[in-house]
């Protein structure tokens, strides 16, 4: 994961869109920018990989649209959209111009 | 690394193991991030059987056991529930931490740490690993999941994982049991040489979260840790059980099928042990003088037990369909599915977990939701779950259902009429838990919104070691309720039964059953039952159910069997003689609602701390229970 992660961030260096994660599609791929959130939702989130910098793909949505499923580190973590709103996502530059 | 500092002493510093002296060593404590499998190794190493499944947040307590296993009896090894960090926020996390840092009154401190990570996303697992070495114990850092690293692949170096830790490394695999070797060899080493061979080690020191993720990623970039690929089998179910249509059907679809198998296979199991019991009760009582000993044992014990032992098959096949589930992974996938209906009555989709649990049973599922952080909805939570079918009135259910519903099969034998009248049941037990969420919601408590995180685990195959060992435990444990609950309530009923004993002309008669206690108790609450479609029997039998569900059952076998009327029918003839259709549904929608439960009353008394939320859900679920009945024997009395 790691070394996929530094490819990734090298081809966001080309061109940058930051999102909620709640707005990205199914299928994007991205490294998290920031989470704005209260410090103990936000520290529940980091232990389960959710930090400035991690590699994170928008996996699949429940079948009611939310939650949503990540992948986040290798784990699958599903979150509701009200949550994932206040985390930003940088895109990944190929899925940034879709 | 300017931030990192050692934190432990160097090797040369540490003072030698005195020589000869008795094992200092007496609690070790297992430890590690929530679903990594610390009860299934607890469980290899003492022998005892904590419940394990394939979901976070199962275990929530602290349970202690002899390291039997591994020939030491002398050690204590203590489970905790899982922790992300030693900063915590929900309840099973604190004594977790509690338990760890010896603040628990009654818990020793441990003297070792036997720390339970998941190998398959170490990057993670191991921002636990600083704040636990923190403590200062000596530490086995135990890599669990070894099978699943083989299997897609993943690459790490237990050497230099120890190297960069400074505590040794193991790799294993709790659920096969392999690789255990190690821990007798930590044990001794940790007695003889109690923090002798410890390292410096580089810790974050702040432990902010964000400091232990990049103390991780390094340690784990540097011992060359590839973690394996996403397992395709899960991705490839998921696309399947998450579907947009296909999920929730399929999800419907296994509900089902546990009622239709429940049926067609249990009904056919439960008649014969049915059989064997009556025919072994007979020739048992062949054997003994006619008296009122064989009266006793006969008519009021055998088959009082009798009747409710015939449903072991049906319970034992509802429990192999829960098994599968847990162990499988799925479970966590149907609260994702059904987090959206969850969130409409204002309940968090974590609440679906310990609800679901309630299936089997509301004890254990009152205590799960422990792991729910906002107390107001814990609170929702535990007076909302013991609307949930539990498997104590799998009994009454099957019992009243197989008397009174004819066996009719719709759409080419696929779907059975009985099943869908339990399913109907079920579903009544559902829809009181959301209405009362609702209300709840709405008046007593204003919750707010606290945030849904679910892990999702990978799926797994339930292995049949633990599958036959769930189905072991639960047979026992209602083998042994039926031995001592029933088996002392049936004894009174039928005590009461036959008394007051006249004695005219020298002999003892005892009573016939309109004469007796119990007869004179009956027909004393029978005005309040009538309304219902209730005769006496049933009114006694629902007194007695108050202990527990199942009681009921026992109790109608024990009257049923006294009255010389019914003496010679079995339970389901005699019912369907001594009631009517209305009747028989209004009983068993009373079950659905009603909270005929003390274990149950008891656990909710215990986890909210006060008498006023059992008082509250026993009167509110007790006048629930008796309205619906009335108005369903009210309904099907002006209908048919």
């Amino acid at each position: 994961m790691p070394r996929l992660a530094t490819r990734k961030r090298q081809a966001d260096m080309s061109e940058v869109q930051v999102t909620p994660l709640s707005s990205a599609r199914v299928g994007n791929t991205g490294i998290v920018e920031r989470i704005d959130l209260p410090e103990e939702v936000g520290n529940y989130l980091a232990h389960l990989g959710f930090l400035p910098g991690t590699h994170v793909e928008v996996l699949r949505r429940a079948p009611a649209g939310d939650p949503t499923v990540y992948r986040i580190d290798g784990v699958e973590v599903g979150l509701r959209n009200e949550t994932a709103r206040h985390i930003f996502l940088k895109l990944s530059a190929t899925e940034a111009r879709i | 690394m300017s931030c990192h500092t050692p934190v432990l002493e160097p090797l040369e510093q540490a003072p030698p193991a005195p020589a000869g002296t008795k094992s200092r060593l007496r609690t070790v404590a297992l430890i590690g991030p929530p679903n990594a499998g610390k009860s299934t190794l607890f469980n290899r190493l003492t022998g005892m059987r904590q419940k394990v499944a394939n979901y976070p947040g199962v275990t929530v307590e602290h349970h202690s056991g002899r390291m039997k296993s591994i020939g030491r009896n002398d050690l204590t090894l203590i489970d905790l529930p899982g922790i992300y960090s030693l900063a915590t926020y929900s309840e099973d996390a604190r004594v977790a931490v509690d338990v760890l840092t010896g603040k628990m009154p009654g818990v020793p401190r441990p003297d070792c740490v036997l720390l339970v990570l998941d190998a398959t996303h170490l990057n993670r697992q191991l921002m636990l690993a600083a704040p636990v070495f923190s403590i200062g114990l000596p530490t086995l850092v135990l890599l669990n999941m070894a099978d699943q690293m083989e299997a897609r692949g993943g690459v790490l170096d237990t050497l230099a994982l120890a190297r960069e830790l400074g505590h040794p490394v193991a790799l294993i695999s709790a659920a096969q049991g392999k690789g255990l070797e190690v821990i007798p060899d930590f044990l001794l080493q940790a007695d003889t040489t109690l923090a002798h061979n410890l390292r410096p080690v580089q810790l974050p020191v702040l432990q902010s979260p964000a400091s232990c993720r990049t103390w991780a990623t390094q340690v784990s970039s540097r011992t060359n840790y590839q973690s394996p690929a996403a397992s395709l089998w899960t991705r490839r179910l998921d696309s399947l059980l998450l579907h947009r249509i296909a999920g929730p059907l399929f999800f419907l679809a296994v509900v089902f099928a546990v009622f239709q198998v429940v049926f067609t296979l249990g009904q056919p199991l439960s008649d014969g042990l049915g059989t064997i019991l009556t025919s072994a009760g007979a020739k048992a009582a062949l054997m003994l003088p006619d008296n009122w000993l064989r009266l006793l044992l006969r008519d009021g014990l055998w088959n009082g037990v009798q009747s409710v032992l015939v449903f072991l098959p049906q319970i034992l096949l509802l429990f192999l369909f829960i098994g599968v589930l847990e162990d499988s992974g799925y479970l966590a996938r149907a609260a994702l599915i059904a987090d959206r209906v969850m969130r409409s009555i204002g309940l968090n989709g974590k609440a679906f977990i310990p609800l679901l649990s309630a299936y089997a049973c509301a004890v254990p599922a009152i205590m799960a939701t422990r792991t729910i952080e906002n107390k107001r909805e814990r609170i929702a939570t535990i007076l909302i779950a013991p609307f949930m079918t539990c498997s104590a009135r799998l009994p009454i259910y099957t019992l009243i259902i197989a008397a009174f519903i004819p066996n009719r099969m719709f759409v080419g034998g696929v779907v059975g009429l009985r099943a869908l009248v339990m399913l109907g049941l079920y579903a009544l037990g559902f829809l009181a838990a959301l209405i009362t969420a609702k209300l709840l919601n709405s008046s007593v408590m204003k919750a707010n919104a606290a945030p849904f995180i679910l892990e999702l685990p990978q799926y797994r195959w339930p292995t049949l070691r633990s599958l036959a060992l769930r189905l072991y435990d639960r047979g026992k444990l209602f083998l042994k309720k039926a031995g001592t609950v029933i088996l002392g309530v049936t004894f009174l009923v039928w005590v009461m039964s036959v008394l007051p004993v006249h004695f005219a002309t020298g002999t003892a008669h005892v009573s016939d059953l309109t004469a007796s206690i119990i007869g004179h108790l009956g027909r004393f609450i029978e005005p309040v039952l009538r309304p219902l479609g209730f005769n006496w029997k049933i009114g006694i039998g629902l007194l007695s159910s108050i202990v527990a569900r199942e009681v009921i059952v026992g109790t109608l076998g024990t009257l049923y069997g006294v009255d010389p009327t019914t003496h010679s029918l079995g339970l389901q003839a005699a019912l369907r003689h001594d009631m009517t259709l209305g009747g028989a549904i209004a009983l068993v929608v009373f079950f659905a609602f009603a909270m005929q439960c003390t274990s149950t009353l008891a656990v909710v008394k215990r986890e909210t701390n006060s008498w006023k939320f059992p008082a509250m859900q026993f009167t509110y679920m007790t006048v629930v229970a008796y309205t619906a009945a009335l108005i369903t024997n009210q309904l099907i009395l002006h209908l048919f």
